[in-house]
């Protein structure tokens, strides 16, 4: 059993406590069954399963602190797992920005393990790639995708009466499709809690669209141009945005090294940033992306503002940084929400006199973290707009963009869709700036 | 998780407490990282238990791996130390070829009985997938070795060195850093050892011991007056080495222009890091670079990057193949283009090959994960693309009758696959030093140490940014640049190859963690190269007011 219920969970971690003798002790407890196909050249590649379970102790003396884990779970290996921890933590060095072990803290609910996708078998793995592969073969395309899922817990308990519990579900869909003739290629993307959401046929169906919309691109000459950044642009595992949520350290920013110091001295809390139609949160309850309310440390996720009408409200602050600065501790979020309208993207298309719809981006990384520009190229599936319709498919080319500048230059706002955990609406923005060419298809 | 992931969770202040142990690993103590678990005659005992369950249930071939992955990372910032962290990851790998088709299964039970039922499991696997295959596997022959041993060639156990010298060791090389002017600095040092026991039904038993070591720094510096930051990190490449890497032997030691330090088998961290903060003080100061077309003089430990995107990533058979195209991509060096025999990947000076035996690398061992006995080969001659990077399942392809030797798996419980070898720009062959080249030069640039890189799925299009840059105008040095960003294509710029430095200036660099494959594995891989000229290449400023 990799997967233990709360009660099952809090027994284990209430022996782990019983053994220790250090001045404090905090004990973790995660688990996990995953399942995934892999496949490619319209057939399935690989598939995997795995199942694990980990128990992590951490003992600390003063502010020495050690760990030591073991998957096994009965009494003689947990003491043992205890007393090397204890033992290591005599041996560590000093860590000044140790913490004290949390107290109790309190919790919102969030519903996040769904039974549909605990139930996923191989069998309906094989068929959503198989779903995949017959329509792009149908069409003389090749289709290459990926898609995981699994059931994981994770429990949390301290010498202090902390207690914490999660159990969740999850699910990633990947699929690239390619023309054989190689000129063309497209791309889905989802990720949902609940398999029930999960759509193969019409979630397959989007990247074969757009590999036969993206047939024979033609060139353009790169420059600035007002586009259209679907949410797979702004979120996905290489999304332009995904950037700006990392740099939202406070302790590099009032340590005057971050695009969010303010010069001579502290942070830009409370100084307008963007575009003041943007507003964007986080909440770890949000029925489309729930997700665990606590973080590795027990620190409670909140719901929390991180932009309001373009104004930055918060910024995460660790533990030891926010009782350096007299502060809230804020946890680092499990996902962003952006507000946005019902326009969807075909919506975005009509209003557009010339512009660009971009998929999906791709290879992401950082030029200047001081003014947070970053470089990167579109990829499956990039069209030219000109009078509110798409009149063909252009060469990919490579961005030189800052989120904040793109932000400020921020045009319209679609439906916010799921992506990557985050709920992001696809934007309009002016001037976005593509520095060069690439033959890649 | 890769360099980038690393870096991002530093940046908010993580350290050790927050990363994720790699799977099925644990935490375990220093002593007992030094604690063999098995010997020699255990593994082949159970490894055989292995190979006969899949032989008696129908398998046409097997391969076992015994696996116990240990690592060490030591974090610090200034003059703190953030975290320690010691993992082994323990356990066996099975695969199998049954009705033409491979099947796997992974254990951390590692008893006769646990890898019984993981053998069953693997053929089980095979025979179900086996409904759907399309192309029956075809595996190239390999000699039977019987039983043969490899071990790092390494002078000093950097796991037996006790964790309060390392500690005091990075504390001291911050210090470094902070008496010559920076503001912040981190330092790291991420040890691995693979100790990794092979067996197949080929007759091949392979027991292996694999060592290396990865130093790393960041050094920022902040202009208070204007709010401006700028940082430098380390000029050294992670090693296949031992302690000894950091031993600061002289002969490591490259003299580079403007008084520039490279390092090569030996790195004297101390210093580096001394040289940083002073850097990372005149890149405050240095001018912002004019955009346009410059020549570029690219030290080793900024050109192996580029080899590494350009050169090492597109002739992976697999990504030709279409296998990697729903996540790292395909690539534009399509079979076609090696099949003419003419393709001009570079210019007629330009020699790339591939190496997994090169001393010190990170990719160096005596054997792959499927028993094949690793070797040096061609990728470009003369200019012509003539080979790829192929594997024993792959190398029909190329009509070729034996692997290249180039198959990985990050964990036993991983699936071995074709992953990159070292990839090297071979030295030019006659004398140049690199004082020489630049004064060859009218208007370009000089770039040292590797930062942002970023190419298209296909490897046609990049670009890429350093750690420093001085203008050269003509044929010498005349200051520092910032904001500097080059692009091109990857055919284009070898082809713009002009000039390479003699074998005297080779030095390797690399990738600690590099990744490919869904669900991700990360493998390390080293590139060698001596500083080499590329003519007109477009440079970008990459400042911007917000």
């Amino acid at each position: 059993m990799s997967v233990l219920s709360k009660e099952e969970a809090k027994k284990i971690l209430d022996k782990v406590l019983s053994f220790s003798k250090a001045e404090e002790c905090q004990v973790s407890l995660g688990g996990n069954i995953s399942g995934n196909v892999r496949y490619a050249r319209n057939t399935i590649t690989t598939s995997g399963f795995n199942e694990n379970i980990n128990l992590n102790v951490s003992a600390k003396f003063g502010q020495r602190i050690g760990s030591a884990s073991t998957n096994e779970l009965d009494d003689a290996s947990i003491e043992k797992c205890v007393r090397r921890a204890e033992e290591l933590a005599r041996l560590a060095p000093e860590n000044p920005e140790a913490m004290p072990f949390l107290e109790q803290q309190t919790y919102l609910e969030s519903q996040t393990y769904f039974e549909s996708t605990a139930r996923i078998t191989p069998e309906y793995r094989a068929s959503v790639a198989h779903e995949g592969i017959s329509q792009a073969e149908q069409l003389g395309m090749t289709a290459a995708g990926f898609f995981e899922d699994g059931v994981t817990f994770s429990a949390l308990a301290n010498s202090k009466g902390l207690f914490a519990y999660n159990q969740s579900t999850g699910l990633e869909f990947t699929l690239t499709v390619r023309t054989n003739d190689g000129t063309g290629s497209g791309y889905a993307v989802k990720d949902y809690n609940d398999v029930t959401k999960f759509r193969p046929k019409e979630d397959s169906e989007i990247a074969v669209r757009k590999a036969e919309l993206s047939r024979n691109p033609r060139a353009i000459e790169p420059g600035k141009y007002t586009v259209i950044l679907e949410p797979a642009a702004l979120v996905s595992d290489e999304g332009l945005l995904n950037n700006l949520v990392f740099s939202l350290g406070a302790r590099a920013a009032d340590e005057g090294r971050s695009f969010f110091s303010k010069k001579g001295g502290g942070n830009k809390i409370g100084e307008k940033i963007i575009d003041e139609r943007l507003n964007i949160y986080s909440d770890p309850t949000h029925p489309e992306i729930p997700a665990q309310t606590w973080q590795g440390d027990g620190l409670a996720r909140e719901r929390i503002w991180w932009f309001k009408n373009g104004v930055l409200q918060n910024l995460v602050y660790d533990r030891y940084w926010a009782s350096q600065k007299g502060v809230k501790p804020i946890a680092f979020p499990s996902g962003v929400i952006i507000d946005g309208t019902s326009a969807t993207v075909e919506d975005l298309i009509k209003d557009t006199k010339k512009g660009i719809l971009v998929t999906r981006l791709w290879y992401i990384r950082s030029v200047d973290p001081q003014t947070l520009l970053y470089t990167g190229l579109t990829r499956d599936g990039t069209f030219y707009i000109e009078n509110g319709k798409i009149q063909h498919a252009i060469k990919n080319m490579r961005f030189n963009e800052s989120p904040i500048i793109m932000l400020n230059n921020l045009d319209a706002l679609g439906k916010p869709e799921r992506l990557n955990g985050n709920l992001v609406p696809p934007m309009r923005i002016r001037d976005f700036t593509f520095t060069s060419l690439s033959d890649a298809v | 998780m890769n360099r980038r992931d690393f870096i991002q969770l530093a940046a908010l202040g993580a350290g050790a407490m927050l990363l994720p142990l790699p799977t099925f690993a644990k935490e375990i103590s220093e002593s007992e990282l030094l604690t063999p678990i098995l010997s020699t005659a255990d593994k082949k005992r159970l490894a055989d238990v292995a190979l006969n369950t899949a032989r008696s249930n129908g398998a046409s071939y097997c391969d076992v791996r015994i696996g116990r992955y240990l690592r060490q990372f030591v974090f610090t910032r200034e003059n703190k130390v953030q975290g320690v962290q010691n993992t082994e990851s323990f356990g066996v790998g099975i695969r199998v070829i049954a009705n033409g088709t491979w099947g796997f299964a992974s254990t951390n039970r590692v008893t006769a009985d646990g890898i019984k039922k993981a053998a069953e499991t693997a053929v089980a696997i095979a025979k179900a997938n086996s409904k759907f295959q399309k192309e029956p596997v075809r595996l190239a022959p390999t000699k039977a070795l019987g039983e043969v041993s490899w071990k790092t060639p390494i002078e000093k156990n950097a796991f037996e060195v006790p964790i309060k010298e390392k500690t005091d060791f990075l504390l001291s090389v911050n210090d470094a850093a902070m008496k010559n002017g920076a503001n912040f600095v981190s330092s790291s040092l991420f040890l691995v050892n693979e100790q990794k026991y092979f067996a197949s039904t080929d007759g091949s038993y392979i027991d292996q011991d694999i060592y290396r070591i990865w130093p790393t720094f960041n050094v920022t510096v902040i202009d208070k007056t204007t709010g401006k930051f700028q940082s430098r990190s380390e000029l050294a490449a992670p090693m296949g080495m031992g302690y000894e890497y950091l031993s600061a032997r002289p002969e490591g030691k490259y003299q580079l222009p403007e008084g520039v330090i490279g390092y090569g088998k030996y790195y004297d961290m101390i210093e580096d890091a001394t040289l940083a903060a002073q850097h990372v003080k005149q890149k405050l100061k240095a001018k912002s670079v004019e955009p346009g077309k410059y020549d570029l003089v690219l030290d080793p430990a900024h050109l192996w990057l580029t080899i590494h995107e350009s050169v090492g990533h597109p002739l992976e058979l697999d990504r030709v193949l279409g296998y990697e195209a729903n996540y790292a991509g395909t690539s534009f060096a399509t079979l076609d283009k090696w099949q003419s025999r003419s393709f001009n990947y570079g210019s007629p000076i330009v020699n790339l090959f591939a190496d997994k035996t090169q001393p010190t690398s990170l990719g160096a061992v005596g054997y792959d994960d499927e028993g094949v006995t690793t070797k040096q080969w061609d990728l470009i001659k003369d200019g012509i693309l003539v080979n790829y990077q192929a594997i024993r399942d792959q190398v029909h392809i190329l009509g070729e009758k034996e692997s290249h030797g180039c198959c990985y798996a990050d964990s036993w419980s991983s699936v071995q696959f074709q992953r990159m070898p070292n990839v090297s720009l071979a030295p030019g062959k006659t004398k140049l030093s690199v004082a020489d080249m630049i004064a060859g030069v009218d208007k370009g640039i000089y770039i040292v140490g590797d930062s942002s890189y970023s190419i298209d799925q296909q490897r046609y299009n990049f670009q890429f940014t350093g750690q420093l840059f001085y203008e050269i105008k003509n044929g010498k040095i005349v200051g520092m640049l910032k904001d500097v960003a080059y692009q091109s294509n990857t055919q284009e710029f070898w082809n713009s190859c002009v000039a390479i430095c003699d074998e005297s200036d080779y030095r390797l660099g690399g990738s600690f963690f590099d990744g490919k494959g869904q669900p991700g594995q990360v493998s390390a891989v080293s590139h060698g190269s001596s500083t080499t000229r590329f003519n007109n290449v477009n440079v970008i400023n990459t400042a911007r007011n917000v």
